[in-house]
């Protein structure tokens, strides 16, 4: 190999400058999200588990049922039924975009956006 | 280079086992996403094959100097339509113009622009039959339910504003600023939209899901509003209309509209 001694210590810079942020944060775990669930409600509609990983595929499929089907009545897995409405039912209890959504969607910085329609009566009044 | 037979048969068996193995691990991945037992409508909602309104003209003009245009106010406040005084740039789901405007093929009908000239006729969407806006959305956005409803799906919405173009009504408006600067009061059971979306009415679809007729025809003090479905031969809509003289706005374009003006 010719340069053997630039090439070599010109890959091994080159590798740990990209994985740099690794190291840095390596064994840190204050980062991870604590989202504030709503004060007062024990149950969701689904399981915590089943929220947390596919809350926005049910949300689909609710806006896909109601406003497409007609089908306005949610039977969840329990036979509880639930009125299909972001508003009148999801953000009844989830109350506080900051402390609740955000949280966790910052953190995996994805930035959904349900809030430029939807809102709470709290959120209305910051653009009141 | 050429590629042998046994290794062409080999690297064959190798990828059926892998898509076979990457198709149950898939499985394996998304069980329990199917949580649904199921949906279903509302027991207390309203149920028809075809929504339609009859405005009863005659008794709109007599109360129009005193109820304010109710229909028109209820509504805004409802849905949460932003005041925008530019009319360029305005938002309306229903609103008031005269008979020249609302019907422009009938101006060289004399008797009747004798008779109607100048009036306030309530406007619209028609929730046509054969709805133009549907047919040219490209996302689907707009459709037309099987209650006859022709709706908005807001988040399919890529603001191309096709369907603007195609309704012969100006029922659609599109929203070039964010309307929540421009509201006065606000319903928090029902959204705002967003920049970049088109509007129109939805004949109340969420009002209907809970039993109610729509905000304008409970507002209407004159109860000139009539809702109803036409497909029901027993509905009050069809029995008006059965009885009194109706018009409807550019029938001639062959849209079908579900909005009705009794004229006489």
């Amino acid at each position: 190999m010719y340069n053997a001694n630039k090439v070599i210590p010109g890959i091994i810079i080159f590798i740990l400058f990209f994985t740099a942020p690794i190291w840095l944060n390596f064994g840190r775990l204050e980062a991870i999200p604590q989202p504030e669930l709503p004060k007062g409600e024990k149950k969701c509609v689904e399981s915590k588990e089943y929220m947390r990983a596919y809350h926005m595929k049910l949300l689909d499929d609710w806006r896909k049922k109601a406003i497409r089907e007609n089908q306005y009545i949610y039977i969840n897995s329990k036979g509880e039924k639930y009125r299909i409405s972001l508003q009148k039912t999801c953000l009844k209890c989830h109350n506080n975009r900051e402390k609740f959504c955000d949280r966790c969607h910052n953190f995996v910085i994805t930035h959904p956006d349900c809030w430029h329609c939807h809102f709470t009566k709290e959120e209305a009044k910051k653009w009141q | 280079m050429a590629i042998k037979r046994r290794d062409f048969l080999k690297l064959g068996g190798l990828t059926l086992v892998g898509t076979a193995a990457s198709a149950a691990v898939e499985n394996l991945l998304i069980k329990g996403e199917a949580k649904a037992e199921g949906y279903t409508s509302a027991p207390e909602s309203l149920k028809g094959k075809r929504w339609a309104l009859v405005i009863d003209v005659k008794k709109c003009k007599e109360n129009q100097s005193t109820c304010g245009f109710k229909c028109i106010e209820a509504c805004n406040v409802y849905h949460n339509i932003p005041n925008i005084p530019d009319p360029k740039k305005e938002i309306k789901w229903i609103w008031k113009d005269n008979f020249e405007h609302a019907f422009p093929e009938e101006g060289t009908n004399k008797y009747l622009v004798e008779k109607l000239e100048g009036i306030p006729f309530i406007l619209l969407c028609n929730h046509c039959e054969n709805p133009p806006c549907v047919r040219v959305c490209p996302t689907r956005a707009t459709f037309k339910r099987e209650d006859g409803i022709v709706m908005m799906d807001y988040h399919r919405c890529i603001g191309c504003r096709f369907c603007m173009a195609a309704c012969p009504y100006g029922a659609r408006s599109f929203n070039w600023y964010d309307p929540r600067k421009y509201l006065s009061k606000v319903n928090p059971l029902y959204p705002t939209r967003t920049k970049g979306v088109v509007e129109k009415c939805t004949l109340c679809y969420e009002r209907l899901a809970d039993g109610k007729v729509p905000a304008c025809v409970e507002a209407c003090p004159a109860k000139a509003i009539i809702f109803g479905d036409l497909n029901d031969p027993n509905s009050e809509v069809n029995k008006v209309l059965e009885e009194r003289m109706a018009i409807r706005r550019k029938e001639e374009l062959g849209t079908g509209p579900s909005v009705f003006y009794l004229i006489d």
